[in-house]
């Protein structure tokens, strides 16, 4: 009995020596030369994997960043400006400071202010229901609230609101991958400069109707009237299809277009509250978390 | 017109078909073997199948409720099913706490650890009845003997199977004509007159579920039949070659689990092809490892091991078996 | 037995509660809006400015294309607006608005309801005509019709195929067309044939139209070379391709048009159209339009000039029920539902369905419990169930593989669904997407 038990461990001890032998010469043989940098950029890198970047996960851009001659033109959105630093400084190169960006959702047609025409009934998703028709109130540019983005999110940053409908970033969980703003049939949500302790201010619309039609259908469109463009001192707004639209690069957050516009489309977030002057304080976001 | 109205893609019609309905009709279709049974095992098969079915839907909503943390879905019968299924696969003296534990493997491990209804790879009663058939090897092959076993649950007399009969009589070295006068005829089998599982016995009340079922539309014929014909094909040649060693063709079809297994088993939605084609190719699968089991095997019944086994070919056979396309063939003229 | 095509297939109950209503004109509406893209391919170019006096058949919009349509005029009376409106797509787009005044036709519409059964036109001629009239595919596909007719080089049409199936439940204009125009159906198939060149046309239709069958078969010996064939009640027949393979038991290849296998598929609307444009030069400006549903008052059948508020439509049969949940544009399987009844009628308006409020919402959907039934009943042979699981992860390039790009979009596969998954909302997504790399590897 016990010589069979002997047997079996040898025999099997026997295999696994020679399958790990051949194995080894094997793995020589077939080896691939690959740069070990990448492997020490692909370990500084987030591991998200999330495509924001441009490269099919983290490895891929790791491989492009280190064959890159000019780094310049590469970025990781999840790691920002820390990661990229010291990617760049395992190449001996160094990585220029980028603004760091937020996803901006630019629609803020709540039920409220945007009254239901229909009821939609097919299958939960935005890109479904652009197939078939404008959406499910009267303005055909706004957001359908049916959670795309959300799906496409690998960072839970972005969740949709119970109350408006809409969805909400989480700017400190957003590492501004650009995967909500693909998503988007709608073409809705844009990264933006993030802005000092999160200050930015924004056209939180994007119908392109004619002012008249846009008002019918949300009470809290821009109309283009054109009152931003005129106030702006910097040169930011520029109006175009009846939408006007503010260049975060030339912004300088003064507050003078939120002032002056009549339907309270253009929004101000993380700024401190002001003094209470206007009724139409309440029309205004409370901050976007 | 003061409600809004509704904007959905189209089909805007719909069948009126439902997961409930399809189980429900299942259940009916199982109703005359439960009968069968009852007459023949009486309050034994009534026991064992109340415990089963109770447990599987506990299990079911317990493990959906507070382990899965979503909303129970037992309302749609595929629990019930199960539990009938599993209670069919034993005998009907099975102490109750190995019942519990078969359910508890079979919509535990079988079903819920896939993801429910719907993602599991094997047939959750036979996974429930195969490990009870390995755990407790002894009390899952003592068969009480039909009629005189009525009154009893636990303490029923027992005997064996026709099949096992027959397999420990040609391993003493007796031929069929001497076996056969200890074993049932064809026409008793075909009533259900045999020792066995409780819902396996009668083959003709399984047939009429099947009649229910085809009538119903709610499986195909293709699995059945094709594993109805690999038997017959596959033992009839056998029986053609050595009749003095091999029981007949109707011998095989009409005992142990072929009738339950490939009326009502094999066919599972889950886990059973998706098309014709592959449905003939994963029938006769059965059929041939059946017979191989049976004859040449350890166990005297192999029909819950060759279901198993193409459980886990189903998706290798979607994944290689399309439909007929149309315009396909007129590609590959042109 | 009758003759059907050989895979999938489902049988919704029929409903046609207006099969008996006679076709009844519509009164005028007070103005219509007509949109300049009806048909598929490129939008029409408006060719009239606000304040213009039109007549009727007037063209106000020029086809832009090979593949787009002439827009005439339903209606006399004056250009109020070229400003976009919701029309049946859901979405708004540019239309002419038309305040009507009067009822003044062009002068050289023949107005008279004589039959005239010459035609000295030549094949090119009767093409250009078609062109010229704006007419497109009246059973709901809106392709334009003269594309359809001018046959490819190197390929050669045998017989032309007349589809008088209306597979769709509820629907019955094709239906009481063939019932009170057959005579002038019958001369547009010539027409058709001389356009083609093909000898044979074969009318099919669905055997629970016994009355149109016994009717047309009975003209039909009168004319040459038409055949009219009663087919098994199958959705969906109607198909080009199960059409040709229920008629002709030919196989149209995956991925190519019915002139590959010698068919040209037209509608019985089509072919009417056809007549009254060539023989009576009245271009495609009114149409028959059903209009029903189970808790409609007087389900009916209006011949309607193109532009009319789907309202007046639905209004003129007894209005819109109280408890009306949906209302859709074409048949229940394949057509469209509205979200709102100002859209106006279209060239491709089939029927206008009202569902109850309890019919009108779907389902909730169940987890898939793999029963194959979508796979049985697609006429196409691919498998539902598998397409949209790629498409909600997203795997287009196996979607493509799987032959999603020969999806009809007939709909069995979620009529039939016993877990009520909406299969063709996520297949038809794919489709899309499928349809964009394949179009861009093309390019």
């Amino acid at each position: 009995m016990s010589s069979v038990v002997l047997y079996t461990v040898l025999m099997l001890s026997a295999l696994g020596v020679i399958s790990a032998v051949v194995l080894y010469f094997v793995a020589q043989k077939f080896k691939v030369y690959e740069d070990p940098r990448i492997d020490e950029v692909e370990a500084v890198l987030p591991g998200a994997n999330c495509g924001g970047c441009g490269y099919p996960g983290c490895r891929g851009f790791a491989e492009a960043f280190v064959k890159a001659e000019d780094i310049s033109t590469l970025f990781c959105p999840v790691g920002g400006n820390d990661t990229m630093g010291n990617a760049a400084k395992i190449l001996g190169k160094e990585a220029a400071a980028v603004d760091p960006m937020v996803a901006v959702v630019r629609c803020a047609g709540t039920p409220e202010h945007r009254a239901k025409t229909n009821a939609y009934d097919g299958a939960k998703s935005c890109r479904i229901a652009t197939s078939l028709y404008s959406g499910d109130t009267g303005c055909q540019f706004g957001c359908l609230g049916l959670g795309d983005c959300v799906d496409v999110c690998n960072f839970d940053a972005i969740y949709i609101d119970e109350v408006t409908g809409l969805p909400v970033v989480d700017q400190d969980k957003c590492t501004a991958c650009g995967a909500c703003v693909k998503a988007c049939p709608k073409f809705i949500i844009e990264l933006r400069k993030k802005g000092p302790k999160g200050k930015r201010i924004f056209v939180s619309c994007v119908n392109k109707d004619k002012g008249g039609v846009a008002k019918k259908s949300c009470s809290v469109a821009c109309i283009g009237c054109g009152k931003c463009v005129k106030t702006c001192p910097h040169d930011a707004i520029t109006l175009e299809n009846n939408l006007a639209y503010i260049d975060f690069n030339k912004c300088k957050l003064c507050r003078k277009c939120v002032e002056v516009c009549p339907t309270n489309a253009i929004w101000e977030v993380h700024f401190p509250a002001r003094k209470p002057k206007v009724e139409d304080e309440t029309a205004q976001p409370v901050s976007e978390s | 017109m003061n409600k809004l109205l509704a904007v959905s893609p189209s089909p805007h019609v719909h069948s009126g078909e439902s997961v409930n309905k399809l189980m429900f009709n299942v259940v009916l279709a199982l109703l005359p073997a439960l009968a069968v049974s009852i007459y023949y095992f009486g309050l034994g098969a009534f026991v064992v199948t109340a415990i089963a079915v109770v447990s599987c839907l506990a299990f079911e909503f317990l493990i959906q409720k507070y382990l899965l943390k979503v909303t129970p879905s037992i309302s749609d019968g595929s629990a019930l099913v199960t539990g009938l299924l599993l209670a069919f696969n034993l005998p009907s003296n099975l102490p109750w706490w190995i019942i519990v534990i078969g359910a508890l493997v079979s919509i535990g491990i079988g079903k819920m650890s896939f993801g429910g209804l719907g993602n599991n790879p094997f047939n959750p009663a036979l996974v429930g009845r195969v490990f009870l058939l390995i755990s407790f090897p002894v009390q899952m092959t003592s068969w009480p003997l039909p009629i005189e076993s009525r009154a009893h649950y636990m303490d029923a007399l027992t005997g064996a199977t026709p099949l096992a009969l027959v397999k420990e009589g040609l391993k003493g070295g007796q031929t069929m004509s001497t076996i056969s006068e200890h074993i049932p005829n064809n026409m008793q089998l075909l009533m259900g007159s045999m020792g066995g599982s409780l819902g396996e016995i009668a083959a003709f009340a399984l047939l009429i579920g099947f009649a229910w079922l085809l009538f119903k539309k709610v499986i195909t014929w293709h699995i059945p039949v094709s594993i109805f014909v690999t038997i017959f094909a596959f033992t009839g040649i056998l029986w053609l070659i050595d009749p003095a060693h091999n029981a007949d063709p109707f011998f095989h079809l009409l005992t142990g689990g072929v009738m339950l297994g490939a009326i009502f088993m094999a066919t599972d939605y889950v886990t059973s092809p998706m098309n014709p084609k592959g449905m003939w190719i994963f029938g006769i699968g059965i059929g041939a490892l059946t017979v191989i089991i049976r004859v040449w095997g350890a166990y005297p019944e192999g029909v819950s091991f060759a279901i198993l086994i193409m459980n886990a070919f189903v998706p290798l056979i979607n994944t290689l078996v399309k439909p007929k396309r149309f315009g396909e063939e007129v590609k590959k003229n042109g | 037995m009758l003759k059907t095509f050989s895979i999938g297939g489902v049988h919704p109950p029929e409903n046609k509660f207006s099969a008996g209503s006679k076709i009844v004109a519509l009164p005028l509406p007070k103005q219509v809006s007509i949109p300049i893209a009806q048909h598929i391919g490129a939008p029409a170019t408006a060719v009239v400015a606000k304040g213009d006096k039109v007549k009727v058949g007037q063209l106000i919009a020029q086809s832009s294309g090979f593949v787009s349509a002439n827009i005439h005029s339903s209606v006399s009376g004056t250009v109020a607006s070229l400003d976009p409106i919701m029309d049946s797509t859901g979405y708004k787009r540019p239309a002419i608005t038309i305040t009507v005044e009067g009822d003044e036709w062009d002068e050289t519409i023949d107005r008279s309801t004589d039959l005239k059964v010459e035609c000295s036109l030549t094949a090119e001629e009767i093409i250009a005509k078609v062109g010229q009239s704006g007419i497109v595919g009246m059973g709901g596909a809106t392709f334009p019709s003269q594309v359809k007719l001018s046959v490819p080089k190197g390929k050669k049409a045998e017989v032309l195929i007349i589809n008088g199936v209306e597979c769709e439940p509820y629907l019955t204009s094709d239906h009481r067309v063939m019932l009170e125009m057959g005579h002038e159906l019958m001369v547009g198939i010539q027409i058709l044939k001389k356009a083609l060149g093909v000898n044979l046309a074969l009318i099919g239709i669905e055997n629970n139209k016994p009355d149109a069958i016994s009717h047309l078969a009975q003209i039909a010996t009168k004319y040459s070379g038409i055949e009219v064939h009663a087919l098994k009640v199958q959705y969906p027949q109607g198909g080009e391709k199960q059409l040709i393979k229920a008629l002709i038991n030919r196989e149209v290849p995956s991925g190519g048009l019915p002139i590959e296998v010698g068919a040209v598929v037209h509608n019985v609307g089509t072919a009417i159209a056809v007549y009254e444009a060539v023989q009576k030069n009245k271009p495609l400006f009114e149409r028959v339009v059903t209009v029903t549903g189970k808790h409609l008052a007087t389900p009916s059948n209006f011949l309607v000039r193109i532009g009319t508020p789907i309202s007046e439509v639905i209004a003129a049969a007894g209005g819109v029920p109280e408890n009306t949940g949906k209302i859709v544009n074409g048949g229940p399987m394949m057509g469209k539902a509205l979200n709102t009844i100002d859209a106006p009628v279209t060239k491709g308006t089939s029927g206008l369905i009202a569902f109850p409020a309890e019919e009108a919402k779907r389902k909730e959907a169940q987890s898939c419990v793999r029963c194959a039934k979508c796979v049985s009943v697609c006429p196409m042979g691919l498998e539902p169930y598998l397409l949209n699981r790629l498409s909600q992860k997203k795997m287009f390039e196996r979607m493509e593989h799987e032959h999603v790009l020969d999806c009809i979009e007939c709909g069995s596969c979620s009529f039939e669904c016993p877990a009520n998954l909406p299969l063709l909302d996520y297949i038809r997504l794919g489709k899309a997407e499928v349809g964009k790399i394949v179009r861009a590897r093309k390019a």
